[in-house]
């Protein structure tokens, strides 16, 4: 992709968010939807850059997310009410959105540098070691955050301003988007693929792997920083439980879903996935409309069972097409660059 | 002192239960190379069956705690889990044995979440109590420690059981055929071993292994739920790489250093002035300082990955 193209792009997408979240009314529901969703096209854009760009397989992206989240939350709801005094009105306003835009950045910040601690000592692991590490650095993560009383601990954070919106949210999903796909797809980024593909070849041909990985882990965190600090200004409530293991899980499903390696399929998957709940909500209300009986309890119960369909999916995709159900195909023309298109192989 | 010896006594009794989990990450990575993430929910399967198991006998012959009821609750579950574990890899692992590792591991994980998700459709998501299988009293009661039935169980059931696996590793044809494989599984089909029959054993044998640790853990913490197998499955794997991961005395070993530590963690946490409710992140300390400076475990040989 040139680069110039590639600002027109981003150019577009925060005009059209910005007049879409200024002009186009959303009842309570629908924005909900949307927001989760732009939250998870962050999450999943991100981690991609690692688990499939770099062949990284990182399971703790659910504790950057979380270091965003409550550091960001504790700026706005702590810190600078009392920097700015009780004169500065902090509900909405110019004020307003520049402090949210500078928790963003801070919570983001600091989940980068932890990306950075974490990442130079468990990137020198491979494979299956690597995917544990990180598991164990994101639940410890979420341990002390629990054992942190001044940020609510177990009991929760209530988060004061409620200051996301579709704007901020689409805004940072285009830049996510645009920084992912313009770093891998420039000279520099094919060390990345490198990496990925073969990295002894890719070190014996002077490639700092150990370098491209820390990039790769660090811009990871940095997003999902921002997308904590998104998710905890729209939520407006934070618990340890809700950043555990099993949110990276969900993460990984999504990136597993698009096909590692294609961002154009991973964000398909995060917006397909994040409807997924709310369909399988419709399903029994439109199933005892259409034929008269209520749904057999057990497939309602099924339904209602968000993890136990990721499993089965996870499952079945490996056994049948483990490059994803969007891995593989030809990216849509504004994805691809022209000279050349990157390699959508899994990673061994 | 006294509270030390008896945190000790408490350590291992968790331990030799990390212990029993951790055999069946070892043998299963030695055999196959890759980590068996749904390990820990065998475990927990194992509880669930001991669990109904035994309701079912207390209902049906009246049986109180006693020795046979506990021995048949263990059988029972081992039995089902050994079949459990076999066929998750024939269903799930099998198809995908020329595959990157990448993939099975992701399937792995898929079938953690199956086991869980699917136990809490199947068992209900709430906590349940586990039966009493035997009495549970304090053997030796002195000023300075306490010891009860339940962790002399633990600890008995737990030598028993890896005498038996040592025996069956070391002694008989099909333990020698594991062994050949882990060494090189080319070789080992060459010489006319049927590699698929030794994985499904291996599969089998430590699933078998995971459910007895199931039981025992449900006979100390009786409060089981279908998420119960995460963080004894991960706790074990941590073990498992303690000692030397693919290292069957190393997962033994390594099973109870890592309960000993955490049982001293939390019963010195006040001295130590780390909150007691740090105590799941201690294995995961331990996991990160050993792969970075002794990634080949305590027992493992240390050697460079073949290009």
């Amino acid at each position: 992709m040139k680069f110039a193209s590639g600002k027109l792009y981003l150019l577009i997408a925060a005009v059209i968010s910005f007049a879409i979240s200024c002009w186009v009314p959303m009842d309570q529901y629908v924005r909900e939807i949307i927001l989760t969703i732009g939250i998870n096209i962050i999450l999943a854009v991100s981690l991609n850059l690692v688990n499939g760009y770099t062949g990284q397989f990182s399971l703790g992206h659910a504790g950057f997310m979380a270091i965003g989240a409550y550091f960001s939350a504790a700026i706005t709801t702590f810190w600078a009410p009392q920097w700015l005094g009780a004169s500065v009105d902090l509900s909405s306003g110019l004020a307003a959105t520049l402090v949210f835009f500078g928790a963003l950045l801070a919570g983001a910040l600091l989940a980068a540098v932890a990306g950075l601690v974490i990442g130079i000592p468990s990137l020198r692991l491979r494979g299956d070691y690597l995917a544990i590490a990180t598991l164990g650095f994101g639940e410890i993560i979420r341990v002390i955050i629990q054992n942190t009383d001044a940020i609510g601990g177990s009991r929760g954070f209530t988060v004061s301003n409620g200051y996301t919106n579709f704007f901020w949210t689409y805004l940072f999903a285009a830049i996510t988007i645009y920084v992912v796909v313009n770093l891998v797809n420039s000279a520099y980024g094919r060390g990345f693929l490198a990496v990925r593909d073969d990295e002894v070849a890719a070190e014996a041909i002077g490639v700092n792997t150990t370098k491209y990985k820390v990039i790769a882990f660090v811009l990871a965190a940095f997003f999902a920083g921002i997308a904590g600090g998104l998710y905890s200004h729209f939520k407006q409530y934070l618990h340890p439980d809700g950043f555990s293991f099993l949110k990276s899980i969900e993460v990984v499903v999504m990136v597993i879903l698009g096909g590692m390696g294609s961002t154009g399929g991973v964000i398909a998957a995060a917006v397909f996935l994040s409807l997924l709940p709310e369909a399988l909500r419709f399903i029994p209300q439109k199933y005892e409309e259409w034929f008269g009986i209520p749904l057999p309890h057990l497939i309602d119960e099924i339904l209602k069972n968000r993890m136990l369909i990721y499993s089965l999916l996870l499952i079945i995709l490996m056994l049948t097409r483990p490059q994803g159900i969007f891995g593989g195909l030809r990216r849509p023309a504004f994805l691809t660059s022209k000279k050349t298109s990157a390699p959508n192989a899994i990673p061994s | 002192m006294n509270q030390f010896i008896q945190q000790l006594i408490n350590g291992l009794s968790l331990g030799s239960i990390y212990a029993l989990i951790a055999l069946g990450y070892t043998m299963v990575y030695g055999v196959l190379r890759f980590i068996n993430f749904a390990h820990g929910d065998v475990f927990m399967v194992g509880a669930y069956v001991g669990f109904y198991a035994g309701r079912w006998m207390n209902d049906r012959f009246h049986a109180g705690p006693s020795i046979p009821l506990a021995v048949a609750v263990l059988a029972i579950s081992m039995i089902v889990c050994a079949i459990l574990g076999i066929v998750i890899e024939r269903l799930a692992y099998a198809p995908l044995r020329n595959q990157p590792r990448l993939t099975v591991l992701i399937t792995a994980i898929g079938v953690s979440l199956f086991l869980e998700y699917g136990g809490q459709q199947l068992f209900g998501a709430g906590p349940d109590n586990f039966p009493q299988l035997l009495p549970n009293y304090a053997v030796l009661n002195t000023a300075a420690f306490t010891i009860t039935t339940n962790q002399l169980i633990v600890l008995s059931v737990t030598v028993a059981l890896l005498i038996a696996l040592t025996f069956v590793v070391l002694k008989t044809k099909i333990g020698t055929a594991m062994r050949a494989l882990s060494f090189n599984p080319t070789a080992a089909s060459l010489m006319g071993i049927n590699n698929n029959v030794v994985i499904s054993f291996t599969f089998g044998l430590g699933s078998a292994l995971a459910a007895a640790a199931g039981i025992l853990w449900a006979v100390n913490y009786p409060s089981i739920n279908p998420l119960m197998g995460l963080l004894p499955g991960v706790k074990a794997f941590v073990a498992a790489v303690l000692g030397g991961i693919g290292n069957i005395p190393g997962a033994a070993l390594g099973g109870l250093i890592l309960g000993v530590t955490e049982t001293l963690v939390v019963g010195y946490s006040d001295k130590l002035h780390i909150p007691p409710s740090y105590r799941d992140a201690v294995a995961f300390v331990v996991l990160i300082v050993i792969l970075l400076f002794k990634p080949s475990g305590l027992l493992g040989k240390s050697g460079s990955e073949k290009v």
